[in-house]
């Protein structure tokens, strides 16, 4: 966790500015507005339905592919708009990686579920594939569970093993920002911890972006925590001060477990 | 609020218990029609069923005569029938699924495919008559039977593999995209690979339907055979089993007529359970490495 005392030195790695969002007719986020910092994690709580998950989508714009959806207001990585042909779509997903809230390998291999990344990219060249694969399993602290096995299906793994593989697929294609969708929630508390540690390693070289409906995770991993309801961000602060002296009375009530 | 009788439901216990015995003995009884069926038909063409039925050429007046060129013919007119329905039948399935929304283009190609699918054999039959034998002048032949039946095959087909790749679970593909894959990407490397399974039993059943198909072949494959064994030529006349089985059944000019029918029917009906035998073995092998 941060310490406010200290001045932040991460430079602004997403910045969004009076955003608004639609699926269909229906507006599920309203006016938001933050910077999240490179280097960091920053952590989405809110209860559910209070459009946290929706919100973490946009930064990939993944829903974009099942679905009729609007923004507007800005929405920039390092300065770039990613929603108004700044970047291409499917570049944007290449740099902004996701974790999905439910453990989804390929019904592939171990390797070939690591090395999907990369071959979508043209890596062919066997040792280099050997390569990303082991550097991807080794950053998902995976590796020494695994590396006997890569040829074994990934839908045999446990349920923890199965996320960090998720985490390993894609770190593989070298993101700049990892967005989390509520991780752990299909897990159980061990393999919670591991995540947790994962998180802490992760961000030395990248963004985070996690959601999460449970607050204590966000209190131990994040270093900014937002809190969102009903589609608004009620305030955004140094996770510290929003666990330790928040300034809206609604915080308080929701992290003090009184309402939410 | 009253507190509801919550007693124990004997009736409801009762009828699940009845319930069960029901369906279990409707399974029993479809399982004994199959068999009685495919063991009247076995027993009756056993006898007939040598080296010398399966290998020689068939005799339009006298006994002793074979179904060699008829077998051959069967299993290569539905070899090139799929061949020709299969790009068409998985493509117009990967469009649907995948590329035409959900609005009116979607709906207007189901109607079409439904209604193809719906088409009595018998029409098509004529249809390919018109069509291929008469007007592209292909007479009664090998090539005529194949694009027609191509015609029976190609519904089917789209509908598995529609259906099949609609079955391809969401967060696989959210997968995909999140990588920074493309729709195409997508497409060939987790739908389809998941959707195979699917998709190949369908073919197989198409395979079935395609292979005990007569009326369509009678009007556009012959009721005859070439003279030489084999023949690959696509231009040569093609009767295959089930047409044999129909005409000399109905020609009458052969004396040994019901024990080559049976025979015929023998062959026809074990050629099927080693296809879908086949079947069973590959897609084992297929779910093994895509699932």
């Amino acid at each position: 966790m941060l310490n406010p005392q200290i001045p932040e030195t991460k430079p602004v790695k997403l910045a969004v500015r009076g955003m608004n969002f639609w699926y269909g007719e229906k507006k599920i986020l309203h006016d938001l507005s933050m910077d999240i910092h490179a280097e960091r994690a920053t952590a989405i709580i809110g209860p559910s339905g209070c459009g946290k998950s929706t919100f973490l989508k946009c930064f990939n714009r993944i829903h974009e592919v099942s679905s009729q959806v609007r923004v507007t207001g800005d929405m920039l990585m390092d300065g770039v708009d990613i929603n108004r042909g700044g970047i291409d779509q499917v570049d944007l997903r290449r740099r902004v990686g996701m974790v999905f809230q439910k453990p989804n390998p390929f019904p592939r291999s171990i390797y070939e579920n690591v090395a999907f990344g990369p071959r979508l990219f043209g890596v062919r060249d066997r040792a280099t594939l050997d390569d990303l694969v082991e550097d991807a399993l080794r950053k998902a602290a995976l590796w020494d569970e695994v590396k006997d096995r890569l040829k074994d299906s990934a839908t045999g793994m446990s349920g923890g093993q199965q996320q960090r593989l998720c985490i390993a697929r894609a770190l593989a294609v070298h993101p700049e920002v990892l967005l989390m969708d509520e991780p752990c929630s299909a897990l159980d508390p061990i393999a919670t911890s591991k995540i947790e540690e994962l998180i802490f390693e992760l961000k030395d070289s990248l963004t985070i972006v996690i959601v999460t409906h449970n607050m204590q995770q966000a209190a131990r991993v994040s270093d900014y925590t937002a809190f969102f309801w009903l589609g608004k961000m009620v305030e955004m602060d140094l996770t510290e001060r929003i666990f330790t002296t928040p300034r809206e009375r609604m915080t308080e009530d929701y992290i003090t477990g009184r309402f939410g | 609020m009253d507190t509801p009788d919550f007693k124990v439901r004997t009736r409801a216990k009762l009828a699940d218990r009845t319930m069960h015995a029901v369906l279990w003995l409707v399974a029993l009884t479809f399982v004994g029609v199959l068999l009685v069926f495919v063991g009247a038909i076995l027993k009756q063409g056993w006898p007939e069923l040598n080296l010398h039925f399966l290998t020689s050429m068939p005799k339009t007046l006298d006994a002793g005569g074979g179904i060699a060129p008829e077998l051959l013919n069967s299993l290569y007119l539905v070899a090139i029938s799929l061949i020709l329905a299969l790009p068409i039948g998985v493509g117009a399935g990967i469009y649907m699924a995948e590329y035409a929304g959900q609005g009116r283009a979607l709906r207007f190609f189901r109607l079409c495919v439904e209604t193809l699918a719906a088409t009595p054999s018998i029409v098509l039959a004529l249809f390919g008559m018109i069509l291929f034998v008469q007007m592209m002048g292909w007479s009664f032949s090998i090539r005529s039977g194949a694009f027609t039946l191509a015609l029976l095959n190609v519904p089917v087909i789209t509908r598995v593999t529609e259906e099949s790749l609609r079955a391809v679970p969401r967060e696989l593909i959210e997968a995909s995209y999140g990588l920074g894959a493309t729709k195409l990407q997508t497409i060939l490397k987790v739908a389809l690979p998941y959707a195979a399974t699917g998709i190949l039993t369908g073919v197989v059943l198409t395979a079935g339907r395609a292979f005990g198909e007569s009326a369509i072949l009678v009007f556009t494959a012959g009721t005859n055979t070439s003279d030489k064994f084999p023949d690959f030529r696509l231009s040569v006349p093609g009767e295959t089993l089930s047409v044999h089985l129909w005409y000399v059944t109905s020609d009458g000019t052969l004396p040994d007529a019901s024990q080559i029918a049976a025979g015929t029917a023998a062959v026809m009906i074990l050629v099927l359970l080693v296809l879908n035998l086949l079947v069973r073995l590959l897609d084992r092998a297929i779910r093994r490495r895509t699932r």
